[in-house]
């Protein structure tokens, strides 16, 4: 879907990016992740070319994104940013149906599409198409945004920080809708984050920058255990590694099917982190598991947690 | 008990004004001055009655401000400013039939200072009662209405100024249209020029500090040196190229007037035209350079109308200041209510002053007003 080949960008005489190649391939869901000021939004800015790249090609379906009008180019690409930048003076089924418009949709289909992506964000459409956006919290705002930039089926998604500034409850439930998006979607999404757990939660695959380069790039489980140098290392942290490992594993994964136990259960799809902070919490070794129809599928065991596959 | 400071103070004034000054002044001629006239024949012969609006002013600041209490001090303030305009042009009527023809019957300071009361107590009262800018002011235009019944039905035909006008109606006329002509002819190359540089100096910031260092100069030139000025240089022009001299250009007049108000009006609209674009979020032209607005269709549909509400305030300015600036351009014949005004000093009488005086604030106020609301509904529209 996207393709960096050796893509370099200087301001004056820093390097900000320098030979940098990757590649992104479609439905996937790619975090960029490093210290301020390694590169990311750069990086991410270069696909649709709000900034332009020096050195190198990058590519965008097969094609050379300069051989694209940089206005059909980002109409085809979501951007949403963590200032978000809902227009003021626009509602918000205005806000969401910009992109259509610039794409002549008719009035209709816009209507259409709104409502849907109002509902696929968890915002009661009657109740919110009419506001303005200084009469909606920073959660809503950013579902808005993010809405907005979903509103013309993109091929790809580009977010810089989506839910930066969000408070941690809100971060946590619009992590959850775009994990959600994207596997009913399957849109390919490029995310930029300074968050490690956030990159562990959304990423497919982990790109962890540092100084303008890629220090590496794997998926959530590479990169947590086997990191490539000690930058990585300690990025990732390694006090609490064992527990990012939990988080990116399924109680489905380790339960036992059929076998009872007592009390109230988790979810078959609840991460391993959260069957161990139940099993703490309530001083017990054996919790029962609920399947997604809401019937009891089976059960886990504390030991679960150490073995099985790494 | 005490409700209302600002009407308690507002009533003091005018209850103090009443007791120490004259409320008119009579005159055997217009170049005398006059002696002021007891509020004894003012208000006798069961003429007091006409101040019964001012009852509900002297207890309302210590009612509870409802938004009821706050409409009937509005419409009282306003009945009462009508009565006493109908007061001074009675008790003028009064005095002529028994004086000569030349005597003149003037506003006193007392008169022009509980009207300014009444003025205000009204305008606080809508402030406070009436939230929906349009609607205050509509009321507002109605409160006005018995105000202008008591000009336009002669009853104050008998007082100096409208005597003044009685004598130069057609002058008058032509005055106030020749007043606004200058000011519409100065608000084209304002806008024409302002605008466009307000948006380059928003887009090349290093441009800002010479361009805002030229207009601030121009700012604090006196008006009447600026006028004095453009004297030399356009008669100059007119002799070299005489064509421009038969469209009626020429080194007095109306010409140099509205360079130099056009060259005073730069200032507020190229500022309030880049600070309009400046205040516009940069994460918003963010989002809509992302998703693909042309650098033209961000111009129209973000920053213009983000922007409006800021250089619209800044036209407010621009365009109270050319009404003012208007008169002072008669000193270099450009004509317009300033002529009546400086004909009245010249020949020292106030009332003829006061002719051109009056109608300048009235529109000055009037385009104050209408601007305002023209800011209030831009803002509420756009966020
Ligand atoms: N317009 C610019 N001019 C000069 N330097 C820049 C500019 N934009 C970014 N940089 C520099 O490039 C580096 C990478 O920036 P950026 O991609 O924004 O980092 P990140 O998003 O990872 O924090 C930083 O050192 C930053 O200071
Ligand atoms: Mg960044």
């Amino acid at each position: 879907m996207i393709t960096f080949e050796h893509v370099g960008k200087t301001y004056g005489d820093w390097t900000a990016i320098d030979d940098l190649s990757l590649h992104v391939a479609e439905g996937e869901f790619c975090v960029l992740i490093g210290p301020s000021g390694s590169g990311k939004t750069t990086t991410l800015k270069m696909i649709n070319r709000l900034i332009e790249h020096d050195r190198g090609r990058i590519l965008f379906e097969g094609a050379e994104i300069r051989s694209f009008a940089p206005e059909q180019l980002r109409r085809r690409m979501g951007y949403a940013i963590q200032s978000i930048g809902l227009f003021p003076h626009w509602t918000v089924e205005e806000n969401i149906g910009a992109v259509p418009r610039l794409l002549g949709w008719p009035k209709s289909r816009i209507r259409d599409r709104v409502t849907e992506l109002l509902g696929l964000l968890a915002l009661e459409p009657e109740r919110f198409r009419d506001r303005y956006p200084r009469h909606l919290s920073g959660g809503q705002q950013q579902r808005v945004g993010v809405a907005r930039a979903l509103a013309a089926d993109p091929s790809v998604l580009l977010m810089d920080e989506p839910f930066g500034a969000l408070d941690p409850v809100t971060r946590d439930t619009l992590q959850a809708e775009m994990l959600r998006i994207h596997k009913a979607s399957g849109t390919t999404i490029v995310l930029v984050t300074h968050d490690i757990d956030e990159a562990i939660r959304l990423g497919s695959r982990i790109v962890i920058l540092d100084g303008g380069r890629i220090v590496q790039s794997g998926t959530p489980r590479a990169i947590l255990t086997k990191p490539a140098n000690d930058f990585v290392a300690d990025f990732v942290g390694r006090e609490d590694i064992g527990i990012k490992l939990l988080s990116i594993e399924r109680v489905s994964d380790r339960m036992r099917p059929g076998e009872t136990a007592e009390g109230e259960p988790i979810a078959a799809d609840a991460s391993l982190r959260h069957a161990l902070s139940l099993f703490v919490a309530r001083g017990i070794d054996r919790l029962p598991v609920i399947g997604p129809s809401g019937t009891l599928a089976g059960a886990i065991r504390l030991a679960d947690l150490t073995g099985g596959p790494t | 008990m005490l409700k209302n400071r600002v009407l308690l103070l507002l009533v003091a004034v005018g209850l103090a004004a009443a007791a120490g000054l004259a409320f008119v002044t009579h005159a055997p001629n217009r170049l005398l001055s006059g002696q002021a006239v007891s509020w004894a024949i003012v208000l006798g012969a069961g003429r007091w009655m006409a101040l019964l609006p001012a009852l509900p002013l002297v207890v309302g600041p210590f009612l509870p401000q409802s938004r009821a209490v706050h409409l009937v001090l509005a419409v009282s303030a306003a009945a009462l400013a009508a009565s006493l305009l109908w007061l001074a042009g009675d008790v003028a009527i009064r005095l002529a039939d028994t004086a000569t023809p030349s005597a003149r019957t003037s506003f006193g300071g007392a008169f022009w200072l509980i009207e300014a009361m009444a003025a205000l107590a009204a305008a606080d009262a809508l402030q406070r009662g009436i939230s929906n800018p349009a609607a205050r002011i509509t009321i507002g235009a109605v409160l006005i209405l018995p105000i202008l019944a008591v000009i336009g039905g002669g009853a104050i035909d008998q007082l100096s100024i409208m005597k003044e006008y009685a004598n130069r109606r057609s002058v008058f006329a032509t005055a106030v249209a020749t007043h606004l002509a200058i000011v519409g002819a100065t608000l084209l190359p304002t806008l024409g020029i302002g605008l466009p540089l307000g948006v380059l100096l928003d887009r090349r910031a290093r441009l800002r500090r010479p361009v805002f260092a030229v207009l601030n100069i121009i700012q604090t030139i006196p008006s009447i040196a600026l006028f004095g000025l453009l004297i030399a240089p356009l008669a100059g022009l007119v002799a070299f190229a005489p064509l421009l001299g038969r469209i009626g250009i020429s080194g007095i007049g109306a010409t140099p007037a509205i360079i130099a108000l056009t060259l005073y009006s730069l200032l507020p609209i190229v500022r309030s035209t880049t600070a309009g674009l400046e205040q516009v979020p940069g994460s918003v032209v963010d989002a809509a350079t992302g998703m693909g607005m042309t650098p033209a269709q961000i111009f129209r549909r973000v920053e213009v109308p983000l922007a409006l509400p800021v250089v619209v305030a800044g036209l407010r300015v621009t365009v109270v200041q050319a009404v003012g600036l208007t008169a002072v351009a008669a000193l270099i014949g450009a004509g317009g209510l300033g002529a009546i005004i400086f004909q009245g000093l010249n020949g020292s009488a106030i009332d003829l002053v006061l002719l051109g005086v009056v109608p300048l604030v009235a529109i000055a106020i009037t385009a104050d007003i209408a601007l305002k609301l023209a800011v209030t509904m831009l803002k509420m529209r756009s966020g």
